[in-house]
């Protein structure tokens, strides 16, 4: 049934991707990506073999795994792969098409949470409203985990960031978030499909 | 021709399955100029041909076709059968009826219709031939070898000891090639200098072989059998006739900090030197760029010492001339540089492994000097930051080869052989240190070439890893090597002393141009192309030119020296006889109405046409027109389409054969 | 030169201290920016990972803004933001996806002012410039510079600097009387945006690179890059903590030596708002 719902994805093409589908038949496993990786040694699955699970068509492991939310996302695979596959690409594309299919790993919660925070907070504002992106995922964090002391992680540096001046009360917001609302209705309705 | 006898083969079950042959024949007997139309079922048996030249005595047939397979196929059958009957052999022609008939269709009346049609064209082309004398060219027969290396001297010694006279030119001061630098050879550990050093040797002094080092192919004139050829000799500044190789020279040289070509770097060399001990021949060099009394006549210690007087700071670069009827081309290969700067734009560089940064993070090549006993360090495997001795020493396959991104897409080869190679020798040299390799697969396809990595692995101990590398670092003196291991699903990092990296195989510098002197073609990667990949692997698409060895593509020392005796061969082929003869199928120009316009000298793909002057018989100039060397033409046409004056025509397919084919169709 | 500035979250969030620093330097240098009018957040890591349109969108958004205010350069000093900039850049190349960005913004989306990063914009003042105009060489700084991730990378997208052995930053401290060590770690990754969903990977990562900077003697990292800052300043106690091991690492913006070389104090340059300050 899962298989159904993956629609058109064969080994060639990524599930979602604009405006193109990477082509992860190029890549010829040999490790390049894993090799420079500077967090490959905290994956469930190596980068390269998160290629080659695309390369198989083995959607259910690639979208389950934890390697794609462990990835930072900087671009050193991409750069030195020398079959020039967008490995981080790749990486992106499942994230979206793990989160949009509710395939997240549970054991990456606390970044899956952030950026879906972080995009709903920007989708608000237009602009990024730290004390708000702060707020609301120690909020998700402690209504998902039940744990008290993650509300008061780092609850130290609040003072000391306000001392510095780097914390805004009233921070500022986009004027026109009527244009951010519908740029984020428009790339989002094509997702669905 | 008005007598044409028409034979219709079936060729078994091929073409008579398909193409009803009685009928054919039938029709095609009612055609004009047709004398007899007969069909059998193996014409190009031995009854099959007894019955053609039977017809062609019997009818006085002027003309001959015959419907049955490709050209490529019998049509020196039928030729030498004609021959055989007292008919000019190019009056003969083929109708294929077969690959362009029988083959490819099913419906047998179509395919009948089809096959009549392609006969009546091959009748009309027939009423319309010529007979011709096929072409006969002198042949000097003498051949040149072009690059000093293992595959010029297999071709030069097997040329020679054939009883031809041989020209050898090899740019180096040494002939040798890379060879020559390399320690021992897989998959037999045999040492290569023993190997090679005597063929050298005899190249050296065979009675029959001349050769220029220190030199280069300046310009070639002519054509097959005919070739002119220009030799740029190098001013070495040492007279080879009169010095005696003694060293006295070299020895005294003050300047003695440069980095010797022939170890790459890894040793230095005086001003004045020879490459290495065994080189032939035995002549010192002078490096003009480094020398103090060419670059501000300073020392001159050199001149003083030498008794024989052989030093001569005045010399110059000379030109001479040789004739020679055949061309090897044996020019070898280079490493993909692992400098910072790229040669092409399109090679990125390696700056993830330290480009010419780190001192220890070296090429393979290289390597091999430093376990040479004839090495800088004696044998001895001194690594070249400090000259310790490296316990732990990774190899890196597939660089620059097999890389879209940063190199070249084609895999080299011999480099999972030599790395192969390279783990034993380091394990026999330091039987403490550890061999650590990174390959993405291991193609070891050759005699004992598999057994002999597995050899390295199982006996030798060298750790393989199946993954690429991704950065290599220096940290505390230790060169930290970060790659994958992608049967293990992860990444690993190794501290290692010494790194070694098998660059991609490119062809040697220059070869563009020599290409471009020779007419022959090269690939996008300046590899020279094969006329044909499987039938024609040593000629080129120029005749009288032959490849051999590494210019060709990336290869090991059998493969190169098998290539070099092919070429051989083929060299001696056509230095057998006085005279060479080819097919007369070739252009001729209309010299009365040539406009000498010479767009066709411009567009000739073999540069097989020239201007020439059209005078009376006692010398008054009419007029200039082009002219085909009948040596060079190799009948593709091009002039004759691009003609304006319609004065270019190609024997045995003229226009007018053509036209009579067309218009018999309308 | 009147440059767009795209200032991006971050210079009006937690590291205005950047923004700070790099007012302050310019002003003294008499570079006027002209900020965009209503830039939108680039969508950052967010957008990247889980909405691959939306993040080609929201810079595109930006660009069209900065071109229709007629800016033919456009300086964004978060590398993130100008990467994402320039992969809209790069996207839009392609007619028939500028038509449906475009669309997707409602503005025209024409993808052709350059877009500079920090470094990138002091190479456009000029070293020539910024040479005669250093009051207080650094005499006594000996630097790391560190380039991160995405000052380099990927480099078919921001074609910027040898991506593998850069040397601008080098190039530019060295200007302003500094020194400054080869050592491993330039272009490899802090963390960047996982600073508080992952923090076990981004204090792991910034030990390596501090404790290398250090190895190799330097006595301060300069960064350009507001998330580089936060990981490997604000971080750094943490650092310490987990590591159990002092490092006492400063980290400068770019700007902030420039500034010192200036003569501009550490409080004018917001200096004093940093986690780690001189010992």
């Amino acid at each position: 049934m899962e298989n159904q719902a993956l629609g058109q994805v064969t080994s060639e093409r990524l599930p979602v991707h604009f405006p193109d589908p990477i082509q992860v038949a190029n890549c010829y496993q040999c490790g390049k990506c894993t090799a420079g990786c500077p967090v490959a040694m905290h994956m469930d699955v190596a980068p390269n073999q998160v290629v080659r699970l695309a390369q198989l068509g083995e959607w259910e492991k690639a979208l389950r795994s934890r390697a794609i939310w462990e990835c930072v996302g900087c671009q050193t695979c991409s750069t030195r792969c020398p079959k020039e596959v967008d490995c981080a690409g790749v990486m992106d594309a499942l994230r979206e098409a793990s989160l949009a299919r509710g395939m997240a790993a549970p054991g990456r919660y606390f970044v899956v949470a952030f950026q879906k925070i972080f995009l709903e907070n920007i989708h608000r504002n237009g602009r990024l409203n730290e004390l708000e992106l702060i707020g609301h995922f120690k909020v998700d964090v402690l209504l998902h985990t039940g744990r008290i002391p993650f509300l008061f992680k780092d609850a130290g540096l609040a003072p000391q960031l306000g001392k510095r001046k780097k914390l805004h009360l009233i921070p500022g917001r986009a004027r026109d978030r009527g244009v951010v609302e519908r740029i984020f209705e428009r790339c989002s309705g094509e997702r669905k499909a | 021709m008005s007598r044409i006898g028409v034979f219709t083969c079936w060729c078994g079950e091929n073409i008579a399955r398909t193409v009803d042959v009685d009928e054919v024949a039938k029709r095609v007997a009612e055609l004009p100029g047709v004398r007899c139309s007969l069909n059998y079922k193996y014409m190009c048996s031995d009854p099959g041909q007894a019955i053609v030249r039977e017809k062609i005595a019997t009818e006085k047939l002027d003309g001959v076709v015959v419907a049955s397979c490709s050209p490529h196929m019998h049509l020196k059958t039928f030729r030498k059968a004609a021959q055989a009957a007292g008919l000019n052999p190019y009056l003969v022609e083929m109708a294929n009826i077969r690959e362009q008939c029988s083959w490819v269709h099913h419906d047998r009346v179509q395919a009948t219709a089809k096959a009549f049609e392609i006969i009546r064209l091959s009748v009309e082309k027939a009423r319309n031939d010529a007979a011709l004398q096929p072409i006969r060219v002198p042949v000097t027969r003498r051949a040149l070898v072009i690059g000093g290396g293992v595959a010029g001297i297999q071709a030069a010694l097997d040329i020679a000891d054939a009883g031809h006279e041989v020209v050898m030119v090899e740019r180096e001061p040494s002939i040798g090639g890379k060879m020559a630098g390399l320690s021992e050879t897989f998959p037999t550990l045999d040492c290569s200098q023993c190997i090679l050093t005597p063929r050298m040797v005899e190249v050296g002094q065979h009675p029959r072989i001349k050769l220029y080092s220190y030199s280069e192919v300046e310009k070639v004139e002519g054509f097959v059998g005919n070739f002119r050829i220009t030799i740029r000799q190098k001013a070495r500044y040492v007279d080879v006739s009169k010095c005696t190789g003694c060293g006295e020279c070299w020895i005294i040289c003050p300047l003695k900090r440069n980095p010797s070509e022939f170890d790459y770097g890894m040793g230095m060399r005086p001003a004045i030197y020879i490459p290495f001990p065994q080189a032939v021949p035995a002549r010192p060099v002078i490096d003009k760029s480094q020398c103090a009394k060419l670059i501000r006549n300073g020392c001159g210690l050199c001149e003083k010492k030498c008794k024989a007087e052989a030093i001569n700071f005045k010399d110059e670069d000379r030109l001479v001339e040789e004739a020679v009827g055949a061309v090897v081309v044996a020019t070898g290969y280079k490493l993909y540089s692992i400098a910072k700067s790229q040669p092409k734009a399109t090679l990125a560089g390696y700056g993830e492994y330290g480009y010419g940064k780190y001192k220890d993070v070296i090429d393979s090549l290289q390597f091999e000097r430093l376990v040479s006993a004839s090495g800088p360090t004696g044998g001895v495997l001194k690594r070249p930051s400090d000259g310790a001795i490296p316990k732990s020493v990774v190899f890196i396959s597939c660089v620059g080869s097999r890389d879209n991104a940063k190199g070249l897409p084609y895999c080299s080869k011999i480099c999972c052989m030599y790395t192969a190679k390279h783990t034993m020798l380091y394990k026999h040299k330091v039987h403490d240190g550890q061999a650590h390799v990174f390959y993405m697969d291991i193609r070891a396809g050759g005699k004992g070439y598999d057994e002999f990595v597995r050899r390295a692995i199982e006996q030798d101990g060298a750790q393989y890893y199946r993954g690429r590398v991704s950065k290599i670092t220096q940290e505390g003196g230790k060169l930290v090597v970060r790659g994958a291991d992608t049967l293990a699903g992860m990444p690993v990092t190794i501290e290692a002393d010494l790194v070694v990296l098998a660059a991609a195989m490119r062809p040697a510098d220059g070869i563009e141009e020599l290409a471009q002197k020779l007419n022959i073609g090269c690939d996008e990667f300046g590899f020279l192309l094969e006329s044909h990949p499987k039938l024609r692997p040593v000629e080129t698409n120029t005749a009288g030119i032959f490849i051999a060895g590494a210019c060709h593509s990336p290869k090991d020392i059998p493969e190169a020296v098998a290539q070099a005796s092919a070429a051989a061969s083929k060299v001696q082929v056509m230095l057998a006889a006085d005279e060479l003869t080819r097919e007369p199928e070739i252009a001729a120009i209309n010299e009365q109405t040539c406009a000498a316009c010479f767009t066709c000298i411009r567009t000739c793909p073999y540069h097989a046409i020239d201007r020439a002057e059209l005078r009376t018989p006692r010398g008054a100039f009419i007029k200039n027109t082009a002219r085909v060397n009948p040596g060079l033409c190799m009948g593709c046409g091009t002039c004759v389409s691009v003609c304006p004056s319609k004065s270019a025509d190609l024997q045995g397919f003229t226009d007018q054969q053509v036209y009579a084919m067309v218009e018999s169709l309308a | 030169m009147n440059i767009g500035y795209y200032p991006g979250c971050a210079l009006h969030g937690s590291s205005n201290d950047c923004e700070q620093s790099l007012r302050a330097c310019l002003s003294a240098l008499d570079v006027q920016l002209g900020e965009i009018k209503d830039w939108i957040c680039c969508g950052a890591t967010a957008a990247h990972s889980l909405n691959h349109k939306l993040s080609l969108a929201l810079p595109a958004r930006n660009l069209a803004v900065a071109e229709r205010d007629g800016f033919k350069q456009l300086f964004a000093p978060c590398p993130l933001c100008s990467m994402q900039l320039l992969k809209a850049k790069k996207a839009v190349a392609d007619e028939r996806v500028r038509k449906e960005l475009s669309e997707i913004v409602e503005a025209d989306v024409r993808g052709e002012s350059e877009v500079l990063n920090l470094i990138q914009l002091f190479e456009k003042i000029g070293v020539d410039r910024l040479k005669p105009a250093v009051k207080a060489p650094l005499e006594s700084i000996t630097a790391a510079c560190y380039y991160g991730c995405l000052l380099t990378r990927p480099p078919d997208v921001v074609h910027f600097d040898d991506f593998e052995q850069p040397s601008s930053m080098e190039s530019i401290v060295a200007a302003l009387g500094a020194k400054t060590v080869e050592w491993n770690y330039k272009t490899e990754c802090c963390g960047a945006g996982m600073t508080m969903c992952n923090e076990d990977i981004v204090l792991e990562l910034a030990h390596k690179i501090l404790s290398n900077a250090a190895e190799h003697g330097a006595n301060c990292l300069v960064v350009a890059c507001p998330m580089c800052h936060v990981n490997l300043d604000m971080k750094q106690a943490a650092v310490e903590r987990r590591f159990g091991k002092k490092l006492g690492m400063v980290v400068y913006y770019l700007s902030d030596l420039v500034g010192l070389a200036l003569g501009l104090s550490a409080e004018q340059l917001g200096i004093n708002r940093h986690f780690v300050t001189q010992a």
